[in-house]
């Protein structure tokens, strides 16, 4: 408390003054109250994670959120002057059972008012970023993602024409992903398919930004890797089963099925109908089928050994030094297993500290300039910079197979 | 697989599919030839009794490995039974009351139970009771154990028919005939065709309008029971938004036969299946929601009150 502040108190609240002139006391009360008191109020800055807390992606929402607040407490909450508050958010509803565009968007808004949220986590979904970005980048908000995954968010060139300009109004970068983006998924999958000896792939995807978009950059690289694709077909996400699309793969001889998509796409269904349609080839799956509700949707029995899930980054359980630590910190906090996006949050909080610490203000832009800088970053999956379009530098990602029901890490593949 | 082998093998599949869709339609159908209530909670009946059915299995511990015919009946025994007590309590609670009011008010009262029952397969999804796991995931696809076995019963080549196709035809059609026999014969059937026609008419010569309309819904939410069985085990998934895509399928086969029309409903649910398996194979995938409708509305601008139905106010 300052001393000019403690004299008003005094003076408002002696009994003289109060007595003498009632409204000149009144008055300094209000002056005393309305005047900040700095030693007692430490700063704060929040940092929003905006994920689907609704629906079947809220368990690696919850690991996510878990591993977030792991880094955080282990700086206490607290850098240099400033106390970190972390916001959860949660962008589903029930009605769509995943993230809602509606949701998203309200929240970035919301995040964008509060002038002490100097950090936006996530979303989780690609589809969600691209209602959100916008209006984050406008506002000079940071984002850092280590969940969404499509590729033109941040790279020119390789998404829509007019992708990443249109999430960047304002001409500056503001996305940040410590995960690496599915064109390397794509082609690592591709990569893993050639090993397998495949050579010739039937091609779905579920018609979604997400789901489309790796399957598009896997039968680009398939074909420079020899492989031919027989079919390429969009499914219909909510129908009963695909009963007559899988005769109609099965009229072309396919070694491989390829599907970009996720389990709330009805991943778990084709790979149903391919088994009892007589089709008994693998089928390879992205990151987003990489999670315990595929195996629980698509039946045990069906997922074991026989179908192959890329995942942009190392499983949990595969983590070595810092990862591993992660790993078993995490456990001991939460008494389970992380899902395989909880190091990743872990990641995005110690990204976030370390910028925040370099910054040394609550400013957006300063903090959103320190993240970009970020250089040479001692993280858990290995020494990585942020490159020019805010991508991490890692191109490291694995292949894994289903065993007794339970995720196994595979190979490490590299694209 | 030649090429009229392929044929055969999506005739088969869009057999199967289309007499589920039917089964579902005739709910539809029924309700709105008695009541004029497009009911769009029925879809979401539908979905529920999927769940109800999920959780017996549970319950009973009954497994792909030691599942008895007696359990498989048991299944299409208390579902039909759940699932016809739930929808005559809708009724009783949600639309007896608007019986008078303007048509467009039980349309939206369906709209809202539609949500309520939704929010409820949502919160059932949740619970241990339908398997391990499920709590985690509650909005996720739940496997339902494929307690009827895919086995090819006889085949053609390379096309077959399997246990399953067998198994929605061997219930579908005899619970088709024996409708047909209960409405157009029984007592209560005349009944209900009376109150269709004309319920002042139908009250004034003694018939119990409310308690026909309650045993309407009744049948209606049954069929929708024996639909969710054959839906669980015919495709072994179960979902709690199942019941909108399959409300809508079902809705435009009521529609396309002639709503209000029963041999109408099982027509449109065929031609829909059928329309959904050639689409699939022979244009694409992605197209096959537009093919559908598109077929619904050509058929339409030709024949205004659809396949079957006629444009004289006989209905049910």
């Amino acid at each position: 408390m300052n001393n000019c502040t403690r004299t008003l108190i005094t003076h408002s609240l002696s009994p003289s003054l109060l007595k003498s002139s009632l409204t000149g006391g009144l008055l300094s009360i209000i002056i005393a109250l309305s005047t900040p008191l700095p030693a007692l109020s430490q700063e704060t800055i929040k940092i929003v994670s905006s994920l689907p807390r609704t629906g079947s992606a809220n368990a690696q929402s919850t690991s996510i959120v878990n591993g977030l607040q792991l880094a955080l407490d282990e700086v206490e909450n607290k850098v240099g002057n400033f106390r970190i508050s972390l916001m959860d958010w949660d962008d589903a509803s029930p009605e769509r059972g995943q993230w809602d565009p509606a949701i998203e968007a309200a929240n970035a808004e919301r995040a964008i008012a509060d002038a002490q949220v100097m950090i936006y986590v996530g979303p989780y979904n690609s589809g969600a970023a691209k209602i959100s970005l916008p209006k984050l980048n406008q506002a000079g908000l940071a984002t850092i993602s280590g969940f969404a995954t499509w590729p033109g968010l941040t790279k020119p060139g390789v998404g829509e024409a007019n992708e990443p300009a249109v999430y960047q109004p304002s001409g500056k970068k503001n996305l940040f992903r410590v995960i690496p983006a599915d064109d390397i998924q794509g082609a690592v999958a591709a990569k893993w398919a050639s090993e397998l000896k495949a050579k010739r792939v039937f091609v779905l995807h579920d018609r979604e930004l997400y789901g489309k978009g790796i399957a598009e950059m896997f039968r680009k690289s398939a074909k420079d890797l020899q492989i031919e694709i027989v079919g390429f077909e969009g499914i219909d996400a909510k129908a009963a089963n695909y009963k007559s699309l899988v005769t109609k793969i099965r009229q072309h001889k396919p070694d491989l099925v390829y599907f970009g998509g996720t389990t709330q796409t009805n991943g778990g269904q084709i790979l149903k109908d391919l088994r009892t349609g007589g089709v008994a080839v693998p089928m390879m799956v992205p990151d987003g089928c990489f999670e315990n509700a595929f195996i629980l949707a698509a039946g045990k029995g069906n997922v074991e050994g026989s179908t192959y899930f890329t995942f942009g980054g190392v499983p949990p359980q595969s983590l070595t030094g810092k990862g591993a630590q992660f790993v078993a910190n995490y456990r001991k906090r939460h008494g389970s297993d992380p899902e395989a996006y909880a190091v990743y949050g872990y990641e995005v909080g110690r990204v976030a500290i370390d910028a925040i610490r370099r910054a040394g203000v609550a400013d957006r832009d300063a903090i959103r300039k320190a993240i970009a800088e970020t250089k040479d970053f001692d993280g858990v999956l290995g020494k990585w910079s942020f490159d020019q379009n805010g991508d991490t530098t890692l191109r490291i990602m694995s292949g894994n197979t289903v065993v007794n029901g339970e995720f196994k890490f595979d190979r490490l593949l590299e694209g | 697989m030649t090429d009229s082998e392929v044929l055969l093998q999506q005739l088969i599949t869009g057999l199967s599919n289309g007499m589920i869709i039917a089964l579902i339609a005739l709910g539809y159908t029924m309700v709105y030839g008695i009541v004029e209530l497009i009911n769009f909670a029925h879809g979401d009946l539908f979905m529920i009794g999927a769940f109800f059915a999920l959780t017996l299995v549970t319950m009973l511990g009954i497994t792909p490995e030691q599942v008895t015919a007696m359990q498989i009946v048991l299944l299409f025994t208390l579902v039909p039974i759940f699932c016809g007590g739930v929808n005559w309590l809708i009724d009783r609670l949600a639309y007896r009351h608007l019986r008078r009011a303007p048509r467009l008010v039980p349309l939206v009262s369906s709209i809202g139970v539609s949500f309520v029952l939704m929010n409820i397969g949502l919160w059932w999804g949740g619970t241990k009771l339908v398997g391990e796991g499920s709590a985690q995931a509650a909005a996720s696809p739940k496997d339902f154990p494929a307690l009827i076995p895919y086995q090819e019963v006889f085949n053609f080549g390379s096309v077959a028919v399997t246990s399953k196709d067998l198994l929605v035809i061997l219930v579908t059609i005899p619970l088709m005939v024996l409708l047909t026999v209960v409405i157009k014969y029984s007592r209560s059937g005349n009944a209900m065709r009376a109150i269709a026609q004309d319920p002042v008419a139908a009250r004034l010569m003694g018939v119990d309008v409310d308690f026909v309309i309650g045993r309407t819904f009744m049948l209606g939410g049954a069929l929708a029971g024996v639909a969710s069985v054959m839906y669980s085990l015919y495709n072994n998934t179960i979902h709690f938004q199942s019941g909108f895509r399959a409300g809508i399928d079902a809705f435009a086969a009521a529609i396309l036969g002639g709503i209000g029309n029963l041999p109408g409903a099982v027509l449109g649910g065929i031609v829909i299946g059928l329309v959904r398996a050639m689409s699939d194979q022979y244009i694409a995938t992605s197209w096959t929601n537009a093919v559908v409708f598109a077929v619904l509305i050509i058929v339409l601008v030709f024949r205004p009150s659809g396949l079957l139905g006629r444009r004289v106010k006989e209905r049910v």
